[in-house]
């Protein structure tokens, strides 16, 4: 299961790269950029996102 | 524009530590550049934008309404079943402040970098530092698509709460997910006010658990209206802002919102570590971070001139090691260490409280046997025993409970 950001609802305000003890998300622009290489599936992001914009995907998304 | 290749002095992040210690770094004559990733200077604001007048002063900004929106010269505290503690901070001598426009006020405080004497790029993004024998001694960056090598003795991380300067030059920045909140904000327009001046915060383990929603006035019916809870909490931060706003739905029936903004507010300690070989933390990227309300733009201010006298030390005598860079937390830790021990203190204790304590502080409060201003200093950290004691008294079976803190 890797991190994946529905950019439909994704602020880019950084909560999600602050919490991530692997650096696996970075704030970019106008875009998360998820190394899912790097990606644990803890989850920690998930919860820190304050509009739920995070899911855990098998294989992870498109972005 | 075309840039040099090397600097004294790069700083990361463009918000207020950034400029401020660009301001402070040019000023003592250290050719320094501001980089961020932005295209614009205070945009997106990740801010409830209230800045009080003591930090104000240390902005060495004059008041600009272009910038100032609305002054505010006290507070309502709303408890869980809505009883009102108003208190005037300016009568009580506590001073008041302003709920400032950020992307206007960055701009201001940019300006003064650059007369100063400080360069600035923006639409960089860099990603990754140049490290060699075990000091930082540059940026990678990708400005506006060309991949640039910039040099410089001391490379500032001033990147915000999501710190990856700091981690990439190996000190550890990561934020605990405990220790941040997570916060939601609509700056609307048609807001009904309880009043203009006063900054409006809400408490209650179901209006925002661990945390507080704020209403902050920007003009006689606009306001940032936000929330910020406890990051580990399974529901999100706007889902609560969502149903405070509905359930108030009198006051926000003719509103609607002219911006959204959402960020992670760390409610901690400062980092560990502030410095390694070339390399110094400032402002949320070291989370200087008032851990009772998640402000830092103030303490970001300050910790500017701290900087760059320590920078411009260690660049004269051509020694930027740890060892020589110490001298900067060590300054900012006599300033603030005990200070923001002592407030994370209350927040603790504040995390505690069931919503029947804090009915129970809103009633001492209101029926005089505690005043507003202790209530104001526990943003100091001061006055918790006080307010313990009075507890304990107000509600003798959970004096157990509460004579706990009183030892810790």
């Amino acid at each position: 299961m890797v991190a994946t950001i529905n950019k439909d609802k994704c602020m880019y305000c950084g909560a999600c790269t602050s919490v991530c003890p692997f650096m696996a998300l970075e704030l970019r622009e106008t875009s998360i950029h998820v190394y899912s290489d790097k990606c644990t599936d803890c989850g920690i992001c998930v919860k820190a996102c304050p509009v739920g914009a995070i899911k855990l995907i098998p294989g992870g998304g498109k972005e | 524009m075309k840039y040099d290749t090397n600097w004294d002095v790069i700083v990361v992040g463009a918000g207020p530590a950034g400029i401020k210690a660009g301001e402070e770094l040019a000023k003592r004559g250290l050719k320094t550049l501001v980089i961020d990733r932005k295209q614009e200077i205070g945009a997106p604001k990740r801010c409830g934008e209230g800045l009080s007048d003591r930090w104000i002063a240390i902005s060495g900004l004059e008041v600009d309404p272009t910038w100032a929106r609305q002054r505010i010269n006290g507070a309502i505290l709303i408890s869980p079943k809505g009883k009102q503690v108003w208190i005037d901070t300016e009568k009580i001598g506590k001073g008041g402040g302003y709920i400032i426009e950020r992307k206007m006020w960055e701009k201001f405080l940019a300006a003064n970098a650059i007369r100063a004497g400080a360069k600035f790029m923006l639409k960089a993004n860099v990603h990754d530092v140049i490290k060699e024998d075990e000091y930082v001694k540059g940026i990678k960056v990708n400005y506006m698509g060309d991949e640039l090598e910039l040099r410089s003795k001391i490379v500032v991380a001033a990147d915000g709460v999501d710190s990856r300067i700091g981690r990439m030059a190996g000190l550890n920045t990561t934020l605990p997910l405990v220790e941040m909140d997570s916060g939601f904000q609509y700056e609307m327009a048609g807001v009904k006010l309880l009043d203009p001046n006063k900054m409006e915060l809400y408490f209650g383990s179901e209006i925002a658990p661990r945390g507080y929603i704020w209403v902050f006035p920007k003009g006689k019916d606009v306001a940032n209206v936000g929330v910020g809870i406890n990051g580990a909490h399974d529901k999100t931060a706007r889902y609560y802002l969502d149903k405070w706003i509905e359930e108030n739905e009198e006051r926000f029936k003719d509103a609607s919102v002219i911006e959204i903004n959402a960020g992670g507010i760390p409610v901690t300690s400062p980092v560990e570590e502030f410095v390694g070989n070339g390399i110094m933390l400032t402002g949320d990227a070291a989370r200087m971070v008032n851990p009772i309300h998640g402000g830092g733009m103030g303490t970001a201010l300050e910790a500017a001139g701290m900087l760059a006298d320590v920078a411009k030390d260690a660049i004269s005598s051509g020694d930027v090691s740890k060892e020589k860079l110490q001298r900067y937390q060590d300054i900012w830790m006599e300033k603030h260490g005990d200070e923001f021990r002592k407030i994370l203190k209350v927040r603790h204790f504040f995390e505690k409280l069931n919503d029947d304590q804090l009915e129970a502080i809103a009633d001492m409060v209101l029926k005089g046997g505690l005043t507003p201003d202790v209530l104001v200093d526990l943003g100091h950290g001061k006055g918790l025993t006080q307010i313990i004691k009075a507890l304990i008294k107000a509600s003798p079976s959970a004096a157990k409970f509460l004579m706990g803190f009183l030892k810790g």
